[in-house]
């Protein structure tokens, strides 16, 4: 296990090595931040006066050195657009962002997980029927779309839930939170059910396939033949099986919620880091959009790890020698 | 010409032709793209306005609703008129254009780049397909909406502010076209490692064929199958990319509106109460990736490759 964990931390460095080196060329060569700082009327002499004292006039690995080393501290620059360290930019709206995917990956989890057991057991109900029709339109349905969608039903039409922002929200040390609000919880229902939409039919469809198959395995017939519980045998034998790839899927997935928050919340306009990013590329504020990148990268990457070390715990098979690699 | 028929003749009494005659979902599919081509293909015949072009709007008939005629122009809109006159129906039908042509040029180029790759890394295997793979590996642990976002992201911030919207297809189509080689090479790769075994191959490499032609002419032909089920389920999901890309504001500009153009556009209105102008685009979208979608499940379901 430790050999195993340590490959896998070993290939996530030149992974962060090339992200940070594609990230820093970002900051290199796109857009003139001397000419950004100084405005128009500079004289030659600022510029190169500013140049030095930034260390824009030493060679280029040093400065790449030098990036990595300010990036493992926490530096990653001033936004060309507010003027602010783009850190703390990043980090105030960073909570909104992780309570917004946390939640619709536990909605997406735990309605796939349901309905796809549902819709193995009972195929001709009419719930799995709606569910699987539902999941077909879901996948060819873009994220945003669901999200206008829900928006028109239950803010414009019924005005039940507000179409845009987080609510109340309480600050907890640097963290802010709109959970522990009436109107936090309101403000976060519509974004996170859009969000967990496409994910959730990804996870419905696979429980579904899995459940199919080990319905039909022998250890499940075996259990049948004892006379165990119906319920029994379809929670504690058969859907603890389909768990393994359930897992590994439900774990990627969740870097996509974080790709596809981008997406939700410029639909809501909910304050988080994937506005934040969409408005960078808008105003090419490229200090932002490296962090962003940045950033993200190293949270697929962590995800990623994770997933690989608890598919290795899950799948015993893994671990005999000549298993992964 | 007898040809083609006899072509004909051998497709619709194979396996396939016969599975796709009984599937209503596939042929359904089929007849809903072919109108939606159609109209793709026929906009500037078939619309009423030239959405290109600015002096073609019909101002006086600004917000007229869908399926009447405007109070004051008396101007009959069946799929009514935004806020500026352009004519719904026709901003559709151009849409739907921009988004088919987008789509298949970012298919063809992600299978290009994909199945080169996927032929090259496991035909020599070694060293060249263990770089090609990890570079895939990386990628694929990035979602692609993720990737298409950065580079057009780039783009426009490399692009002069001038160029940036006429070039923007051009940069939209690459950014779909580079976020989605990983599956095409993934699977082309296994296929053609299994595929080297066999002795029709050996037999070829010992006539002394050229590395080329034998990649090309043999191999290829071989493993076309899964590379079908892939470009068509890719199709649907190039065509939601590039809306969602759009839909953001880093696809296509106003001034050349594809379907995600268009219902971002439309959003503003919906709130005043004018549905019509975001749910035409938006219900062309939907019919169009369902249609391929379902066409898609239908040809993974008959050519079944193993994997998938």
């Amino acid at each position: 296990m430790t050999g195993f964990f340590l490959r896998r931390l070993a290939s996530v460095f030149p992974v962060m090595l090339v992200t940070a080196f594609l990230s820093f060329a970002a900051f290199h060569f796109i857009g003139d931040p001397l000419q950004n700082m100084l405005g128009q009327e500079a004289s030659a002499q600022d510029r190169a006066r500013l140049a030095a004292e930034l260390g824009f006039d030493r060679p280029f690995y040093i400065q790449f050195l030098k990036f990595v080393g300010f990036a493992l501290q926490g530096d990653f620059g001033i936004s060309t657009r507010v003027g602010r360290p783009v850190l703390d930019l990043i980090l105030e709206r960073l909570p909104a962002t992780l309570e917004l995917a946390l939640l619709s990956f536990f909605f997406a989890m735990s309605a796939g997980i349901a309905l796809g057991v549902m819709t193995a057991l009972r195929p001709s109900s009419a719930l799995s029927r709606v569910s699987m029709t539902g999941s077909l339109i879901a996948v060819s349905l873009p994220n945003f779309l669901i999200g206008i969608g829900l928006i028109y039903v239950f803010s414009i039409k019924l005005g039940w839930l507000p179409s845009f922002g987080r609510g109340d929200t309480v600050k907890i040390g640097w963290w802010t939170t709109g959970l522990l609000t009436k109107s936090g919880w309101k403000a976060i229902l519509l974004p996170a059910i859009s969000l967990a939409a496409y994910q959730l039919t990804l996870i419905l469809r696979l429980v579904r396939a899995e459940m199919l198959e080990v319905m039909h395995s022998d250890y499940i017939r075996f259990a049948r033949a004892r006379g165990l519980p119906k319920r029994l045998i379809y929670f504690s034998y058969a859907l603890k099986n389909t768990m393994v790839p359930v897992v590994t899927v439900a774990g990627l997935q969740l870097g996509s919620i974080i790709a596809f928050a981008v997406v939700t919340e410029t639909v809501f306009q909910w304050p988080g880091v994937g506005l934040l990013f969409i408005n960078s590329i808008r105003y090419s504020d490229v200090p932002i959009m490296a962090t962003y990148l940045l950033i993200v990268s190293f949270i697929f990457v962590a995800i990623n790890m994770v997933v690989d070390c608890i598919y290795y715990l899950l799948d015993p098979r893994l671990r005999a020698v000549g298993g992964i690699k | 010409m007898k040809r083609l028929t006899r072509k004909f003749a051998a497709l619709f009494g194979s396996d396939i032709g016969h599975s796709y005659l009984r599937s209503p979902g596939a042929l359904f599919s089929t007849m809903v793209l072919l109108i939606l081509i159609a109209a793709a293909l026929g906009a500037p015949l078939l619309a009423p306005q030239n959405i290109l072009d600015p002096r073609t709007l019909d101002l006086l008939s600004a917000n007229t609703p869908p399926w009447s005629a405007n109070a004051l122009t008396g101007h009959f809109y069946s799929f009514g008129t935004d806020d500026q006159g352009r004519d719904v129906l026709s901003a559709t039908l151009y849409g739907t254009r921009v988004s088919l042509l987008v789509a298949l040029v970012a298919v063809l180029l992600s299978m290009s780049i994909g199945v080169t790759l996927g032929l090259i890394s496991g035909y020599f295997g070694g060293r060249t397909d263990a770089a090609i793979m990890r570079i895939a590996d990386v990628q694929l642990s990035i979602p692609a909406i993720f990737i298409a976002l950065l580079i057009s992201g780039l783009s426009r911030t490399l692009l002069a502010p001038g160029v940036r919207d006429t070039l923007a297809i051009y940069m939209v189509i690459l950014a779909i076209g580079i976020s989605g080689w990983v599956t095409y090479a993934r699977t082309v790769r296994g296929a053609v490692m299994v595929e080297k075994q066999r002795e029709y191959v050996q037999a070829a490499l010992m006539i002394g064929l050229p590395t080329r032609t034998m990649l090309l002419r043999h191999i290829l032909p071989n493993v076309r199958r899964p590379i079908l089920v892939i470009a068509t389920i890719s199709l649907a999901l190039s065509i939601i990319t590039e809306a969602t890309l759009s839909y953001l504001g880093a696809g296509l500009p106003p001034t050349q509106p594809s379907l995600g153009t268009l219902i971002r556009s439309g959003q503003d209105f919906l709130f005043a109460g004018e549905w019509w102008i975001l749910f035409f685009p938006a219900a062309t979208l939907l019919t169009l990736a369902l249609a391929i979608n379902v066409l898609g499940d239908w040809l993974r379901d008959v050519l079944n490759p193993r994997g998938l």
